[in-house]
C-alpha cells in the first residue's frame, strides 16, 4: 500500500497511468497493437507510428513548456511550423538539383534561422515591449499564415528531394529519423535546463516575476531565450512535417498545433500560471494526445465526429489529472465515518500532492 | 467551542482546545506563529471541518460545512489581506452578491444610500461610488468590516486587521470596534501587536503548539506574563532582548562612507534626500506608514529608478540601473513584502536561498550542487530555519522561517550593505528576537544595515543612527544616543522640524 501511495504521489503518476490505459485500450480493437517488428531494416508497428507522428508535437510542446514556465504562452508555433516548412521547401524547389545534400542543408539552416528570428520577434514583443504574451504571439499566429502564403506564393509547393525526405520519413539504424531528432532535442532541453541554472531561473521568473527581478535575475533575457527555443522547436517540427509529405502547405501545415501543444504541457503537469515545469510530463502529454489521435483513426470513429471524441477524452483526462476533482470523487464514494475518531487515520489519503 | 481538535497530516494543529466568545466583548486570540490561531479561526468559520469537539452558537450545537453557512449563522471574518475587489466601487464591494434588486435590476441609488449609511455608522464619510482602490488600506479595512457586520452581526472575527495601518488608523479602527462591542457584537481579534491587545481587548485566550494555555482577563495580566505564556519556556529570550543595550556609538569608526545618497529622489515617491551609511553602521528609518520609508530603501537599491540626485559607493558616483547594478556594488535588499516581492513560493528552500547568487553568476555557470548544499545547510543551521529541510517548499513555511530564507538568500552573497525593509513584520516574537540579534551581529562583523521598521522600539534598539521621515521627506537624522527615545522620535515626526 505504501509503495503504491508513494507512487501515486509522484508528479508523473497520472499522466503515465493515462497513457498506459490509452495504449491498453487499443488492444481491444487491434490485438496486434503492441507488436513491433523489423521489416526491411526498419522498425514497424503501431507504437513506432505513434512515436513517429508524435515527434513534431513533442518538439512543439517542449518549446511551449519553457514559454509557459516563464508565465507566458506562445500561440504562434503552428504558424512557425508552416513558415519554416514553406521556406525550406521553397529553397529546395528553387535549386537545380533537388537531391543535392548541400542545398538541403542550406535550406534547413535558412529555415531554422528564420525560426529563431521569429522567436526573437515574439520575445521582443513580450519581454522588450511588455505586451501580454497571448496578444503578442497572436500577432504572429495570424500574420504568420500570411507570411507562409507569401513564401509559397499561395500555392502548395511540392518537392522531390530524397535528402530532405530523410528528416521526416527516413530511418537511421532501424529507427525513424524524426524520433531520433526528437530524442536529441529532448536530451538537449533537459541538459540545458537542468544541468545549467536555466531551469531554476525560468521557474523563478514564472513563479514570481517581481521577486525575480529584485533578486537580480535578468528576466527579459530568460524570456527571450524561452520564446526563441519554442520557435526553434516549432521550426524543426515544420521541417519534419513538410519533409514527411514532401510539400509545404502554408494554410494547413501545423494548423491548431499550438492548442495541442498547450494541452500536452498541461496534461504533463506544468501549470499555465508558470513556474515549475516538467519536460518528462510534457513528452508524456504529447504522447497521450498522439495516441488518442491514432486510436481514434484506428478504431474507425467517423471522421466528422473525431474532434468531438477527442474533446471528450481530453476532458476526462484533464479531470482525472486534477487533484481537487479526484478528491471530490473520492470523498463522494467514501462514507463519512460515523465516529469522529475515524478520520484521523484516513486523513493522509485525502491530502493533495502539491504540484 | 469545546474540545476542538484538528489534525493535518503530520501536524496536530489543534488538540482539545476550548474557546468561548461572549457577546459584547473584544476577545484577543494570542499565540506565536503556528500556535493554531488561524486554524481555530478557520474551524470557527467553517473553512475546515473539525475532527473532534463541539461548536455551540447561542446555546445550540452547530456544524458548519462551509464559510457561507457560518456567515448565515452570524459569523463574519475580515482577513489580514483585505478580501475585496479593488476595481469595484465601495458600495458594490459592500453589497456584492446581495445587491438590492427590483425585477432583477440592481437598484444602484438605494445600494449607495445604504452603503453610505452603513459607513456613517462606522464614522466614515466617504464617496461610496468611488473605486475602492482610491482609498487607503485603513478605509478598505473599514469597508470590509462594514460588509461583514451588514451581512451578519453576531460574531466578527478580525484577523490581523492592524498590520498595515498606522497609529491614527488603528485608533479609528479601535473606535469602531468599541462601538460594535457596545452594540453587542462579539469580536475576536487576532494580532501580533501586544500593546494593541492591552488597549482594546477584554479577555485573552492564549494558544501554544495547538494547545490551550489559558483564558485570562486582560487587565489582570501583565505584558511580560502574556509573552511568557505565549512562548512558554523561552521567556529568558525576551528578558535578554529587553536588556540588550543600545549599540555603542563610539565603537563605530567613521571614515569614508560606504554609501552616500546625494539629493536622491523620485517624483511621487520621495523628495530628494541625503543619507550616508558607514561600514558596520545600522541606520534605522523611522516614520509613519506611507511616510516614504520603503521608497528610500527601494531607491538606494535601485528597485525603483531615481530621477534626481546620485548615489555614491565608496565615494564614487555609480550609475544605478536597477537591482543588478546594486548587487554589483554588494548591496542586498530584503523587500517589505516577502511573499510578493521576495520569495518564489513554489520553489524549495535551497533554490530560494541560492537564487540571488545564481542570478549574478548567470545561467551558464550553475553553482555546483555540493557547494549549494554546503551553503544552504550552513544557513539553515545558522538561522535555525525550520523545518531544516532544504527541499521543503517555501510556501509551506511559517512567516518567520520564510523571512529567514529570504535573509539567507542575501547573506550568502556577502553584501556590504544589507537593506531590510520590515524584516520582522508578521512574524512571531521568537523569530523577531533572532532576527534582531542577527542584525546586531552582522553590524559587529562590519556589515552596514539599513533597517526599516514600523516598530520604533526595534529601530531604537538596533540603530546607530535614525533617519526620520515624514510625508515623503527625510526630515531629521538623529544619532541614537542616550537622549533619543521613542517619544523624541514621535515629537520629531509631529513637529516636522528639519534638522
Amino acid at each position: 500500500m505504501t509503495t503504491i501511495t508513494r507512487l501515486a504521489k509522484h508528479r508523473l503518476f497520472w499522466p503515465v497511468a493515462i497513457l498506459v490505459v490509452l495504449l491498453l485500450s487499443n488492444l481491444i480493437f487491434t490485438p496486434s497493437f503492441f507488436k513491433v517488428e523489423v521489416r526491411d531494416g526498419h522498425l514497424y508497428g503501431s507504437l513506432i507510428d505513434i512515436l513517429r507522428f508524435g515527434a513534431p508535437l513533442i518538439l512543439v510542446a517542449l518549446g511551449m513548456t519553457l514559454v509557459i514556465a516563464t508565465g507566458g504562452i506562445d500561440l504562434s508555433v503552428g504558424s512557425v511550423v508552416a513558415i519554416c516548412g514553406a521556406l525550406a521547401c521553397w529553397r529546395i524547389s528553387e535549386q537545380g538539383d533537388q537531391n543535392s545534400v548541400g542545398g538541403v542543408l542550406v535550406a534547413v539552416v535558412l529555415a531554422l534561422g528564420l525560426a529563431l528570428l521569429l522567436g526573437l520577434w515574439n520575445g521582443f514583443l513580450v519581454a522588450g515591449i511588455g505586451i501580454q504574451p497571448i496578444i503578442a504571439t497572436l500577432i504572429l499566429m495570424v500574420a504568420g499564415r500570411g507570411l507562409a502564403q507569401l513564401i509559397t506564393d499561395g500555392q502548395i509547393i511540392t518537392i522531390n528531394s530524397s535528402p530532405y525526405k530523410e528528416i521526416g520519413a527516413g530511418y537511421l539504424l532501424t529507427f525513424p529519423v524524426p524520433v531520433l531528432i526528437a530524442i536529441v532535442v529532448i536530451v538537449v532541453a533537459v541538459l540545458l535546463t537542468r544541468r545549467t541554472a536555466l531551469g531554476m531561473l525560468v521557474e523563478s521568473v514564472g513563479g514570481n516575476a517581481e521577486a525575480s527581478r529584485l533578486a537580480g535575475i535578468r528576466s527579459r533575457r530568460i524570456k527571450l531565450m524561452a520564446y526563441m527555443f519554442a520557435a526553434l522547436c516549432a521550426g524543426i517540427a515544420g521541417l519534419m512535417i513538410s519533409s514527411n509529405v514532401s510539400s509545404a502547405d502554408g494554410n494547413n501545415a501545423g494548423l491548431w498545433y499550438e492548442l495541442d501543444a498547450i494541452l500536452a504541457v498541461v496534461i504533463g503537469g506544468t501549470l499555465l500560471t508558470g513556474g515549475r515545469f516538467s519536460i518528462g510530463g510534457t513528452v508524456i502529454g504529447a504522447l497521450i494526445i498522439q495516441t488518442l489521435t491514432t486510436t481514434i483513426y484506428t478504431i474507425g470513429v467517423p471522421p466528422e465526429t473525431t474532434l468531438l471524441v477527442k474533446a471528450l477524452v481530453v476532458t476526462v483526462v484533464c479531470l482525472i489529472q486534477s487533484p481537487s476533482f479526484r478528491e471530490k470523487v473520492f470523498k463522494g464514494r467514501r462514507q463519512r465515518p460515523p465516529t469522529p475518531s475515524a478520520p484521523t487515520a484516513e486523513a493522509p489519503a485525502k491530502v493533495e500532492v502539491p504540484a | 467551542m469545546t474540545g476542538i481538535s484538528k489534525e493535518f497530516p503530520g501536524v496536530k494543529a489543534l488538540s482539545d482546545v476550548d474557546f468561548r466568545l461572549l457577546p459584547g466583548e473584544v476577545h484577543a486570540l494570542m499565540g506565536e506563529n503556528g500556535a493554531g490561531k488561524s486554524t481555530l479561526i478557520k474551524v470557527l468559520t467553517g473553512v475546515y471541518d473539525i475532527d473532534q469537539g463541539q461548536i455551540t452558537l447561542d446555546g445550540t450545537d452547530v456544524r458548519f460545512s462551509g464559510p457561507l453557512q457560518a456567515q448565515h449563522a452570524g459569523i463574519s471574518t475580515v482577513y489580514q489581506e483585505v478580501n475585496l475587489c479593488p476595481n469595484l466601487s465601495v458600495a458594490e464591494n459592500i453589497f456584492i452578491g446581495r445587491e438590492p434588486r427590483r425585477f432583477g435590476k440592481i437598484q444602484w441609488s438605494q445600494m449607495e444610500k445604504r452603503a453610505a449609511e452603513l459607513l456613517k455608522r462606522l464614522q466614515l464619510d466617504i464617496d461610496v461610488s468611488a473605486q475602492l482602490s482610491t482609498y487607503s488600506l485603513a478605509v478598505q479595512q473599514m469597508v470590509a468590516i462594514a460588509r461583514a457586520i451588514d451581512i451578519s452581526a453576531k460574531v466578527l472575527i478580525l484577523d490581523e486587521p492592524t498590520s498595515s495601518l498606522d497609529a491614527s488608523e488603528v485608533e479609528q479602527l479601535f473606535r469602531v470596534m468599541r462601538q460594535l462591542k457596545e452594540e453587542g457584537v462579539a469580536i475576536l481579534f487576532v494580532t501580533h501587536f501586544l500593546d494593541q491587545v492591552f488597549t482594546i481587548s477584554d479577555r485573552i485566550t492564549v494558544l501554544r503548539n495547538g494547545r490551550l494555555v489559558g483564558e485570562y482577563i486582560t487587565r489582570e495580566l501583565s505584558l511580560i506574563d502574556l509573552v511568557g505564556k505565549m512562548i512558554g519556556k523561552e521567556l529568558e529570550v525576551l528578558e535578554q532582548l529587553e536588556e540588550q543595550p543600545k549599540p555603542a556609538l563610539a565603537a563605530l569608526e567613521r571614515g569614508q562612507p560606504l554609501i552616500e545618497a546625494q539629493d536622491l529622489g523620485r517624483k511621487g515617491a520621495v523628495a530628494p534626500f541625503n543619507l550616508t551609511i558607514h561600514k558596520g553602521e545600522v541606520v534605522g528609518l523611522a516614520g509613519l506608514l506611507g511616510s516614504g520609508r520603503t521608497e528610500v530603501a527601494r531607491l538606494i537599491y535601485g528597485a525603483d529608478k531615481a530621477d534626481q540626485g546620485q548615489l555614491l559607493v565608496d565615494g564614487k558616483p555609480v550609475a544605478m540601473r536597477g537591482p543588478r547594478s546594486a548587487m554589483g556594488h554588494d548591496i542586498a535588499f530584503c523587500s517589505e513584502n516577502r511573499r510578493t516581492e521576495g520569495l518564489i513560493e513554489e520553489l524549495t528552500v535551497r533554490e530560494n536561498i541560492i537564487l540571488a547568487m545564481q542570478a549574478v553568476r548567470g545561467w551558464t555557470r550553475p553553482i555546483p550542487r555540493r557547494r549549494q548544499d554546503e551553503l544552504v545547510d550552513k544557513y539553515i543551521k545558522a538561522l535555525d530555519i525550520r523545518p531544516a529541510n532544504p527541499e521543503a517548499i517555501v510556501r509551506n513555511l511559517s512567516g518567520g522561517n520564510q523571512q529567514k530564507v529570504l535573509l539567507a538568500r542575501w547573506l550568502i552573497t556577502e553584501p556590504r550593505l544589507l537593506i531590510l525593509d520590515e524584516p520582522t513584520r508578521g512574524i512571531d516574537i521568537g523569530a523577531k528576537t533572532e532576527i534582531q540579534r542577527l542584525v546586531a551581529a552582522l553590524s559587529d562583523g562590519g556589515m552596514a544595515v539599513l533597517f526599516v521598521s514600523a516598530e520604533l522600539e526595534e529601530v531604537l534598539r538596533l540603530s546607530h543612527k535614525i533617519a526620520v521621515l515624514r510625508d515623503r521627506h527625510l526630515i531629521a537624522e538623529l544619532a541614537n544616543d542616550d537622549e533619543v527615545d521613542a517619544d523624541r522620535i514621535m515629537e520629531t515626526i509631529a513637529s516636522g522640524a528639519r534638522a
